[in-house]
């Protein structure tokens, strides 16, 4: 009678399986495919994940309404118009680059043409002082025309060529800004300064909207906030319009998109007038708020922050925009103070030796190698009777003064620091290639050399290691999520 | 095969003598080709011989260098791509070029972009021809079982209400029951009224369900004929059908 049990049994087990027709098991069981990570941090992401966005930029938008509220301090507020710039250039370029797809390297420009353009109104140097509401408007269309134009040869260029393109009219643009400081037009016997060269232009009005003159950081603050939110809303509507789906088909497969009747080229346009629109509208905002424009901010070191931001964050995902302008314009503020960029240095190499080394014990294993290194290399400088730094002369902060127990500094800092430098990037490569077996071992010198290059050298050179670290960084995070913090990953079945 | 009266059908595309080039390699050679409304018509041949090839100079993603095209009475010969899809063109790509990381109901929103914005009434339909679709509205297409995409392909071509369907290797790379589910859906299309140019390798199946069928050989047409004719036809049974 065991029989009727057992067979009742399979059919119940069975009745999980069976599937409508045209239904594949292997989708129909998605769910229960998906890897459920345990433990208290995969709770604490699982309880995050579930707050809606709609909170989520609440509380963003929170904090910054409360911040400039609490505090008048103007390197604060400068720092938040910083942000804010550098969000509006993010959301801009995060249409060009991250909805439609086009590698635009000439973005940086386009910011630059705006602040420049509200300094040729703004200021004595061509005798303009245009009014704010007159003046701003003209100049964003007029940086939306100059996309149309840079856009033009895009209508057949794709990928790096139109990289290589808009690289080149980045760069014309520097050149231009640079050299029109005496131009002299045919009909005039004397040159004129136009742009100022590498003098750029001093003395610019600051905005005065609605009978309010802008005195202070913190007005363009909340401008730059009202301006966000504003399109925070539109892009976030556009997005999911017709409009913004079309944009997102050209960058998967535009081929395919032109066969759904998608004018392409159209489109291409207006990702690219209105990342440029953007960028001249904060472009304006840069120019009033430091009442002085210089070209040097719209080289390629801008451009490469603004690309960071959008990759860190996601290409493509507007919250992901928003968080990729935070880590990339307050990191660099942060990393100002040594002891700041000290730990940050260190919470770096822990990440990055865990990303190399899963398991507990490995990771613990490592840990002993560097320090076992340590002692032997103390051991070495002794018997060689290097003359080691007194502790007190380098030993700052928390972490270094731990450290200084254990870590030998010898007194020609510069001699060894260059020194552990050029062996650290020769191990680097060196692992790259390396077996397994002999990665495992040699990782921890790598680490140590890490922490002597540092703590001997580098640590004196903010501006450097400001600049390591953040390159560290997005190296890691690529490689761990290359599709960004909030960004989608690609998931195709092939 | 339902019966239809000759008379009233009328012609919705016509190709005639059209050359096609890549580059300095001559592909189609003097092709013509006609569909009348209602009609599906299949382009049978075997690898190489230029079907996609026709297919893209129909779409206009090729250009014709010699001949015309004719499209709802409309001369397309120097028309671009979205306007020939703007008189009412549609296509299932080969492979179904889905946009794999944007959602089930983005790539069939994104079928009816000539229209302008979709209409629920046309997305009810597609759901309800397709009902698993409507299960999976919100799934990223990319992660699709090939039966499924190739739904939200036909799918996704339907939302645009297409006057001619143009589908290209609806069987490729999909295991046999798909295949043959696929050319169920396409059968009732057929039966809804709508026409149909099927490119395709699996003779057998495009003959089972077309109305009339074009043979391609290294980018000539060498036979045509209704579907019957050609699937009882000696050379071709030899050469394709392998019975």
């Amino acid at each position: 009678m065991d029989t009727p049990q057992t067979s009742a049994e399979d059919s119940a087990g069975r009745a999980e399986v069976v599937l409508g027709i045209g239904t594949d098991e292997w989708v129909a069981r998605h769910n229960e495919r998906l890897i459920v990570d345990s433990g208290p941090l995969a709770r604490l992401k699982d309880t995050a994940s579930k707050i809606p966005n709609l909170v989520r930029w609440l509380l963003v938008l929170l904090i910054a309404v409360a911040v400039p509220l609490g505090t008048s301090n103007p390197y604060i507020m400068r720092v938040g118009v910083n942000l804010g710039l550098f969000i509006l250039l993010s959301y801009g370029l995060n249409i060009v680059v991250g909805y439609a797809g086009l590698l635009d390297l000439g973005y940086a420009a386009f910011y630059g043409f705006g602040a420049y353009a509200y300094a040729l109104v703004s200021s004595d140097q061509l005798g303009h002082h245009w009014k704010t509401y007159i003046s701003v408007p003209i100049i964003v269309v007029a940086t939306a025309l100059l996309g149309f134009l840079v856009s033009l040869p895009s209508r057949r260029l794709m990928g790096d060529y139109l990289a290589i393109v808009t690289l080149f009219f980045g760069q014309v643009f520097v050149q231009v800004v640079l050299s029109s400081d005496s131009i002299t037009f045919p009909w005039a016997t004397d040159s004129i300064d136009i742009t100022g060269g590498s003098n750029g232009i001093p003395a610019l009005d600051p905005f005065v909207l609605f009978g309010h003159k802008f005195l202070n950081a913190k007005d363009y603050y909340w401008l730059l906030l009202a301006i966000i939110v504003i399109l925070t809303l539109t892009i976030t509507r556009i997005n999911r319009t017709r409009i913004g789906r079309a944009w997102r088909t050209i960058r998967e497969d535009s081929l395919a998109a032109q066969a759904m009747g998608i004018s392409i080229n159209r489109l291409k346009f207006m990702a690219f007038i209105v990342g440029a629109a953007l960028a001249g509208l904060a472009g304006t905002i840069l120019s009033a708020v430091q009442g002085a424009v210089f070209v040097n901010g719209f080289d390629l070191p801008l451009l490469t922050l603004v690309y960071a931001a959008i990759i860190l964050g996601g290409s493509g995902s507007l919250p992901g925009a928003v968080m990729g302008a935070i880590v990339m314009s307050l990191l660099p503020e942060f990393l100002r103070v040594p002891s700041y960029s000290e730990i940050l240095f260190f919470v770096v190499l822990i990440l990055v030796i865990g990303a190399m080394r899963r398991s507990i014990k490995s990771f613990a294993i490592t840990l002993l190698g560097i320090f076992v290194t340590g002692i032997i290399v103390r051991g070495i400088f002794l018997s060689l009777s290097v003359k080691s730094l007194p502790r007190d002369e380098w030993a700052t902060g928390v972490i270094g003064r731990f450290l200084s127990h254990w870590l030998f500094v010898p007194n020609n800092r510069l001699l060894w620091g260059n020194a552990s430098f050029v062996l650290l990037i020769a191990l680097i490569a060196y692992l790259t290639q390396a077996s397994p077996t002999i990665k495992r071992i040699l990782l921890p010198v790598a680490a140590f050399l890490g922490i002597f290059l540092w703590e001997v050298r580098l640590i004196q050179q903010p501006s450097t290691t400001r600049q390591l670290i953040i390159g560290t960084m997005l190296i890691v995070l690529m490689v761990t999520k290359p599709q960004g913090f909030l960004g989608k990953a690609r998931v195709e079945v092939l | 095969m339902t019966i239809q009266d000759p008379a009233v059908k009328e012609t919705l595309l016509s190709v005639e003598g059209v050359d096609t080039y890549y580059g300095s390699i001559h592909i189609l050679q003097k092709l013509s080709l006609e569909i009348k409304t209602g009609e599906l018509v299949c382009l049978l041949g075997g690898n190489a011989c230029g079907k996609s090839t026709t297919l893209k100079t129909i779409l206009g993603l090729v250009p014709a260098r010699t001949g015309s095209i004719h499209f709802a009475g409309i001369d397309v010969t120097k028309k671009s791509t979205p306007d020939r899809i703007k008189l009412g063109m549609a296509v299932v790509p080969e492979n179904r070029r889905l946009f794999a990381p944007m959602t089930v109901l983005e790539n069939l929103q994104i079928g009816a972009y000539v229209r302008g914005d979709p209409d629920p009434a046309d997305l009810d339909r597609v759901m309800t021809l397709f009902p698993k679709l409507a299960e999976r509205r919100h799934q990223l297409a990319g992660t699709l079982s090939g039966g499924e995409q190739q739904m939200v392909a036909v799918g996704r071509a339907l939302m645009s209400r297409p006057r001619l369907l143009l589908m290209d290797e609806p069987s490729m790379g999909l295991a046999p029951r798909l295949v043959e589910q696929s050319f169920e859906m396409i059968a009732e299309l057929h039966r809804d009224g709508v026409s149909m140019l099927l490119v395709e390798q699996n003779a057998n199946m495009a003959l089972s369900v077309a109305d009339r069928g074009y043979v391609l050989q290294t980018g000539r047409i060498v036979l045509t004929g209704p579907a019957s004719e050609l699937s009882s036809h000696d050379e071709l049974r030899r050469a394709y059908l392998g019975r």
